[in-house]
């Protein structure tokens, strides 16, 4: 069984070694009916950046896109910077080099790799796969009985914040770079997962296709992985087949279908604050320009967070959406789980939290409201700020730091919800109706409790819920996601995930039950 | 101003502490030994398991004395001077109180057994022990065995802690069941099941003899009085506790097996209490036993004690009994009273049902006469605190529990509930009737 463990973890670190490697190998050269292609495509009007490319690129061989892409970029600077002096703003080139590059470079690519992408899918994927299954599964058997298995949580380098864990702290950052501002070296990536890309969409795949079949090989891999150390409690199991479910289909197979039914690429579940760019005026008018389902999506989208999220937290708290259906906390709550017990308990961290989360709601409002009033009232400023920046800022900060790389780059030293606590607006959102309207409640089990401090190392919003049970509170806050860890390493069964009655959901106690009933009256009811 | 003085910093001292903050604004100092910061002793099992680091046992962070105004002295108190309302310690300043708390809690028991202070023996009861733990036995390749000496709470507490490392354990019993002097038979007997099902070597009815040196002093084998020697680096001794008061030997303090305190929680000396562990009540209360070592009744004699001091003298009251444990992976809860078989008095009868697979059990007793329900233990499913003391408060009889039990279930949402079965049991058992009625909000939330 052991070994089965470490051919498991050599097949794991195999794949994952082929797979970084990727984007530093490979060959490039671009025909130029392919370049012409895509120049009609883009409708280039730049003769300048043409006539360099022709040159420079077109019909030449590079390795390694280190080599390809300096080249365009310098090319459309010299371009762009041409036209500025020219005054021949109609021909700037607005999209970014590494866009360019990683377009460029889908169609260039040749060799090896894109000629054989199955096989290059099963000495990446395919054996990360194969060799984390492997890694995980025997503990079916280690593991022994059912039952909480922390054991050694805190004497394991990788979950201890030993040297492993800051390696993949520095390996997800360096990732995430990569995906959200170099996009062009995700360009071997890519080849993985056309065939699966071109069979749902039709389309060849790009970096975010290839980021959202990870997204859920990785949480389905990591699932199986719940599964196993929390078979004995039905609340876990069925809550990570919801996230996996809400993952696969709505994150990833329906809006890939949609697409080849030439619909809006659109995620159901995504809710505004945290679908961002909902708002934004592109966004609006490809929706209003799709003909029925684009005004159904905009309804949709609207109803979503002013009506189906806010009822639906009334009952079950924001549980259903942030530990249940959301895709940032599908990843935390799978692949993310090893690192819940990382989030600051502190008082201090508390606070700025609630600074911060509150932060970026107003934010993403204030954003929005401009967003709206440029487009209804067809103007790019607002009090005399462009509209425009702000949404750059905020995607780029927000939207790709934030929420990307700080988000996920987080969890093997700060917890596995970094964003979702400190950033996350519709969160902040959900916090207000879970904390001041809804029948969700974490109830303590009169006077059980022993202080042992279980519940809140493994929680992972950072919430002291030892705080509350040890004098008999009720825990209602507005950060509490529901995902009933707290409950499960309870030694004594003191906490209880429930909806109930408004009344009496919150109970400030003093004197505990099983003291002196008079007592207890006295100092209780003061 | 007033100065109040606690000895000890568990949960009774801190209890008082935080609650004489709430009702006065008296000088207050916490004198510990042990640690420099309050812990939960309870959870020192899983920092050694790597569930937790010590810190995390920890309930309050370190700024919380200070902004309370709540001194923290760490040294050792050698005597108390009551004449002159005066702690001497170990290597500090003398400390002068107006009113003095102890609660000092418990240590382990050691019987005289011949080699019970000899390196590698230790009970599991305070942080240097379980420091001590982790030097004696880091991993399975510096322990081969450990034996553990007495099938309490904290035995099985160890026994899990060493297995958590995969270091074989043999466990020695002095009863023919585990916990038999307080758990019923049927569920003694599921828990022996259990222990022996995470491979830890149980001998029920073995007593210790001895303890075996090597040249280095240090345990090297156990003498059972079944003959045998039983090769370990490790023998935990966890036969019980009891009060840890020996600095008050010669104080004037009245002491018994504790220190003897009133229902008041007052000693023989004005201005002394005692709480927790170390007190010593000087009748009974009820069903309980005269010395109560337990986290929840520490509690409350802390929340008491802090009445008194603060001007509204109240009794030691505790309402209905009710503990918790677990037994390896199995939670137990217990409310009301419960006896083992042995201690059964003759108008307690028991309606015990085990699920037939599951490590799943619960057992009610009930007065034979007018069938009043006395109390409950559960294994395996959790039960409400609340609804099972507003019960035994209103008198129920067994059979309106048993129509009621839904209300008290409080296993997560999603977990397999067990309550149609259990109705159905005692109906066959008992020749009764029962439909158990669905659960309802407005009976759980009636009172609260």
């Amino acid at each position: 069984m052991k070994k089965a463990k470490y051919i498991g973890l050599i097949l794991f670190l195999a794949g994952l070694g082929i797979f970084t490697i990727l984007p530093f190998i490979g060959t490039y050269s671009l025909k130029d009916s392919d370049f012409k292609e895509w120049v009609e495509e883009k409708g280039i009007k730049s003769e300048l950046f043409l006539e360099a490319l022709d040159k420079e690129v077109v019909g030449q061989r590079f390795s390694g896109m280190n080599n390809l892409s300096p080249i365009i970029a310098a090319a459309l600077d010299k371009a762009n910077s041409t036209h500025r002096k020219n005054k021949e703003y109609n021909k700037i080139i607005y999209t970014k080099a590494h866009d360019i590059s990683a377009d460029l470079g889908k169609k260039a690519g040749t060799g090896f790799i894109p000629e054989n992408k199955g096989l290059m899918w099963w000495l990446t994927f395919g054996l990360g796969i194969v060799g984390a299954l492997l890694f995980i599964l025997p503990n079916v058997i280690l593991l022994g009985q059912k039952g909480i298995k922390n054991n050694g949580i805190y004497h394991a380098n990788a979950t201890n914040r030993g040297w492993i864990a800051w390696l993949v702290f520095f390996y997800l950052i360096a990732f995430y770079l990569l995906l959200y501002f170099r996009p062009e070296y995700a360009v071997n990536w890519t080849y993985l997962v056309d065939p699966i890309s071109e069979s749902l969409s039709g389309n060849p795949a790009g970096h975010w296709f290839v980021y959202g079949f990870m997204y859920c090989t990785v949480m389905t891999v990591m699932g199986v992985r719940m599964y196993i150390k929390y078979r004995h409690n039905r609340y876990q199991m069925i809550r990570t087949t919801s996230v996996l479910f809400f993952q696969i289909v709505f994150a990833f197979l329906i809006p890939e279908i949609m697409v080849r039914l030439q619909m809006p690429y659109y995620d159901f579940k995504n809710a505004f604050p945290l679908d961002y760019d909902f708002f934004f005026q592109w966004n609006l008018r490809s929706l209003i320009n799709s003909g029925g389902i684009g005004i159904f999506i905009l309804v949709w989208g609207t109803v979503l967070t002013l009506i189906i999220v806010p009822v639906m937290v009334y009952f079950f708290g924001k549980r259903w959406y942030c530990s249940w259906v959301c895709g940032c906390g599908g990843l935390a709550e799978t692949l993310g789980d090893p690192y819940r017990q990382h989030s600051s308990k502190t008082l201090l961290s508390w606070r700025v939290e609630r600074w911060l989360v509150h932060g970026v709601l107003v934010f993403a409002v204030g954003m929005t409201l401009m967003t709206l009033y440029s487009f209804f009232s067809e103007t790019g400023t607002v009090l005399g700020i462009k509209t425009s920046s702000v949404q750059n800022t905020y995607s780029l900060l927000i939207g790709s730091i934030f929420a990307g790389v700080i988000g996920t780059g987080f969890y093997p030293i700060f917890g596995n919800r970094v964003w979702c606590r400190f950033g996350c607006p519709l969160a902040a959102y959900l916090g207000f109706v879970q904390r001041f309207k809804s029948r969700f409640r974490i109830t303590t089990n009169g006077g059980q409790c022993i202080s042992c401090g279980n519940c809140s190392t493994y929680c992972e919003q950072g919430i002291d819920v030892r705080a509350y049970a040890q004098k008999g509170e009720n825990i209602i806050r507005s950060s509490c996601v529901g995902c009933g860890i707290c409950s499960a390493v309870c030694p004594r069964g003191v906490l209880k995930l429930e909806n109930g009655p408004e009344k009496g959901r919150i109970n400030p106690t003093q004197v505990l039950l099983g003291n002196d009933v008079d007592l207890m009256h006295l100092v209780n009811d003061k | 101003m007033e100065t109040v003085v606690i000895i000890g910093n568990g949960i009774s001292g801190v209890t008082a502490a935080r609650h004489i903050r709430k009702l006065s604004d008296k000088r207050i100092i916490i004198v510990s030994a042990e640690s420099e910061y309050f812990f939960s002793r309870t959870a020192l099992m899983y920092v050694y398991m790597g569930h937790m680091k010590f810190e995390h046992t920890q309930p309050y962070e370190n700024w919380f004395w200070k902004k309370n105004r709540i001194e923290l002295v760490q040294g050792y108190v050698n005597k108390v001077d009551h004449e002159n309302k005066q702690l001497i310690l170990n290597d500090n300043d003398p400390i002068n109180y107006d009113q003095l708390i102890i609660a000092t809690g418990s240590k382990p028991n050691r019987f005289g057994w011949p080699g019970q202070d000899l390196k590698g023996v230790q009970g599991l009861y305070s942080k240097q022990e379980l420091e001590q733990l982790e030097i004696d036995a880091p991993d399975k390749e510096a322990c081969n065995r450990a034996v553990i000496v007495g099938g309490g709470l904290i035995g099985i507490e160890l026994a899990e802690m060493l297995r958590s490392r995969d270091i074989p354990v043999t466990f020695l019993v002095r009863e023919s069941s585990f916990w038999n002097g307080v758990l019923p038979e049927g569920e003694s007997e599921m828990i022996n099941e259990h222990i022996r099902d995470h491979h830890i070597d149980l001998r029920l009815s073995t007593n210790l003899v001895e303890i075996l040196a090597d040249e280095e002093g240090r345990a090297k084998a156990v003498v059972t009085d079944k003959g045998e020697t039983i090769a370990c680096n490790l023998v935990g001794l966890t036969a019980g506790v009891t009060p840890n008061i020996s600095f008050l030997e010669n104080s004037g303090i009245e002491l018994g097996k504790g220190v003897k305190v009133n229902r008041y929680l007052e000693t023989n000396i004005p201005d002394i209490y005692a709480i927790g562990d170390c007190a010593e009540q000087e009748k009974a209360i009820g069903n309980r036993r005269t010395v109560e070592a337990v986290w929840y009744t520490g509690r409350m004699m802390g929340e008491t004690v802090a009445h008194t001091i603060c001007g509204q003298r109240r009794k030691y009251s505790p309402g209905h009994w009710f503990n918790s444990a677990k037994f390896l992976d199995i939670e137990y809860q217990t409310y009301g009273w419960v006896f083992s078989d042995q201690n059964r008095r003759e108008f307690e009868e028991h309606f015990h049902w085990r699920h037939d697979k599951e490590m799943i059990c619960i057992t009610m007793a009930f007065n034979s006469s007018d069938k009043k329900f006395l109390g409950i233990n559960t294994f395996g499913i959790r039960m409400r605190h609340e609804m099972f003391d507003r019960w035994l408060t209103e008198g129920r009889t067994i059979d309106y529990v048993m129509e009621h039990l839904r209300d008290a279930n409080f296993d997560p949402e999603f977990y397999s509930q067990y309550e149609k079965e259990i109705v159905d049991s005692y109906n066959s058992a008992f020749e009764t009737n029962i439909k158990p009625k669905k659960k309802s909000w407005k009976r759980i939330f009636k009172s609260a």
